[in-house]
């Protein structure tokens, strides 16, 4: 009865490429830290699985930021896509990516929000897409502006678009902020620098792509987003004798 | 090959922008059958509410299915888009989330028949500013003593107020409390609360998932 039952899939658990919880250069980390050891949770059903939100989130204008209004926003219009792989090169299609940022001015659309820069009639600054059978999204914005906060003295946010990714399970949930090639506020950016491997951080970062780019409307940039990878065999689960 | 992955960043004080959505906090609508009211706020470890705070859930449904195709017992007899089983909900300034939703059922192991079965559970996402990645937990249900003490997960800790945590308690739904069938929040079925410690004295169990 038990020779045919499927092995589950089983997702790698990445070391040393998420910044630590505890990071004392980002003062919010303080309070917000657990500091119990983790505790290893067998990748199960409920892990394997996870929400396949699709279309029906999903308006025309959700991918371009710069259609969402009666006018056209201020700033440089840029276009970023890229593919959502898993750590395998495996394309994840059909999966929910939900965007936000600052407009071109450094000015986040928020209630809470209090840096004294001009908010843009024309501009909200979030976006929704879903990916192709290729895993291809694609978004139209505009080039985000620097932003204050009250971490450090002087501190200063270098320009990034935050995004949520769901993939095809649980264990891939990723949040993550995209960031522009050569800007000089990264090196001095806390929560930039709390991944510790120059390499990973590096993974954080559009390059520009003069292919991509449209001859007098807009610059291109592109950013591959990597999930977690799943393995194709199945070794013994943690939790048998 | 994690040479290769996204790192993840802090999800920041900002995503209201765009992560909420106004059917998020109901897995199922208020008012159906069965529905149970999850309730709970979440502290920082100076036991401070925590009002920027995203929380996310996952779960079976009633039958202890998924809607996913990695499922390996196959679609749901109603298909796969039934029950969604994923709830979203931002805290609010007193730090409190409520998730609308159906009790799952408990989940065998299917490529290990003979092993324990979990008790039912979600698992809970948290995403808040000062949180550089997301920290994962799992919500039980109080009234399933025997499912819970053979639940593997639960068995593998030890202590059992590090335990306690991740059991939900039933919730402040007296009459004529604000949770309450007909009361300002009261969703008519049942409430349970679910308080969610970031860090301190009673800090709830966190996975590495």
């Amino acid at each position: 009865m038990t020779a045919d039952v499927p092995a589950l899939p089983s997702y790698g658990r990445p070391r040393d490429v998420h910044p630590p919880l505890d990071y004392s250069g980002y003062r919010s980390t303080a309070l917000r830290h657990p500091q119990k050891p983790l505790v290893l949770l067998p990748q199960r059903l409920t892990e394997i699985t996870g929400p396949l939100l699709g279309e029906e989130l999903i308006t025309p204008t959700d991918s371009d930021l710069t259609m969402q209004h009666g006018g056209e926003p201020q700033g440089q219009r840029i276009i970023v896509c890229g593919r959502v792989l898993d750590s395998d090169g495996r394309p994840v299609p059909d999966t929910l990516i939900e965007i936000w940022q600052t407009n071109a001015a450094g000015r986040y659309r928020h209630a809470r929000e209090h840096h004294p820069a001009p908010l843009d009639p024309n501009f909200t600054g979030v976006g929704r897409a879903i990916t192709d059978a290729g895993g291809n999204y694609r978004f139209i914005t505009i080039q985000p502006g620097a932003y204050p906060w009250g971490n450090h003295y002087n501190a200063w946010r270098p320009a990034h678009i935050h995004f949520s990714l769901f993939g095809r399970a649980f264990t891939q949930r990723l949040v993550t902020q995209m960031y522009f090639p050569g800007d000089p506020l990264q090196p001095i950016d806390p929560i930039f620098n709390s991944v510790a491997d120059p390499k990973a951080r590096e993974r954080m970062i559009a390059q520009f792509d003069i292919g991509l780019t449209q001859p007098e409307w807009a610059l291109g940039y592109r950013w591959d987003i990597v999930l977690r990878g799943r393995d194709a065999t199945v070794f013994e689960s943690e939790d048998a004798e | 090959m994690s040479e290769l992955i996204t790192p993840s960043q802090t999800v920041g004080p900002f995503f209201a922008m765009r992560l909420p959505w106004p059917e998020g906090p109901f897995v199922v609508p208020e008012g159906t059958p069965g529905a149970v009211t999850i309730v709970g706020r979440v502290f920082d470890g100076a036991g401070s509410a925590i009002p920027d705070a995203l929380i996310e859930t996952w779960q079976a449904d009633p039958a202890g299915r998924f809607a996913h195709p990695d499922d390996p017992r196959g679609a749901p007899a109603s298909g796969y888009r039934s029950f969604r089983g994923f709830g979203r909900c931002p805290t609010a300034p007193d730090g409190s989330y409520r998730i609308v939703t159906l009790k799952p059922g408990p989940l065998p192991c299917p490529d290990d028949p003979g092993g324990p079965a979990e008790a039912p559970h979600l698992d809970v996402s948290v995403f808040a500013r000062g949180l550089l990645d997301r920290v994962v937990t799992r919500m039980y249900f109080p009234d399933e003593a025997e499912a819970n003490a053979a639940d593997p997960v639960l068995s593998s800790i030890a202590e059992r107020d590090r335990r306690e945590t991740l059991m939900a308690v039933p919730g402040p739904d007296a009459p004529g409390g604000p949770d309450a069938p007909g009361g300002p929040n009261g969703s008519g079925g049942r409430v349970l609360r679910f308080d969610i410690r970031l860090q301190g004295d009673r800090e709830t169990v966190f996975f590495d998932v």
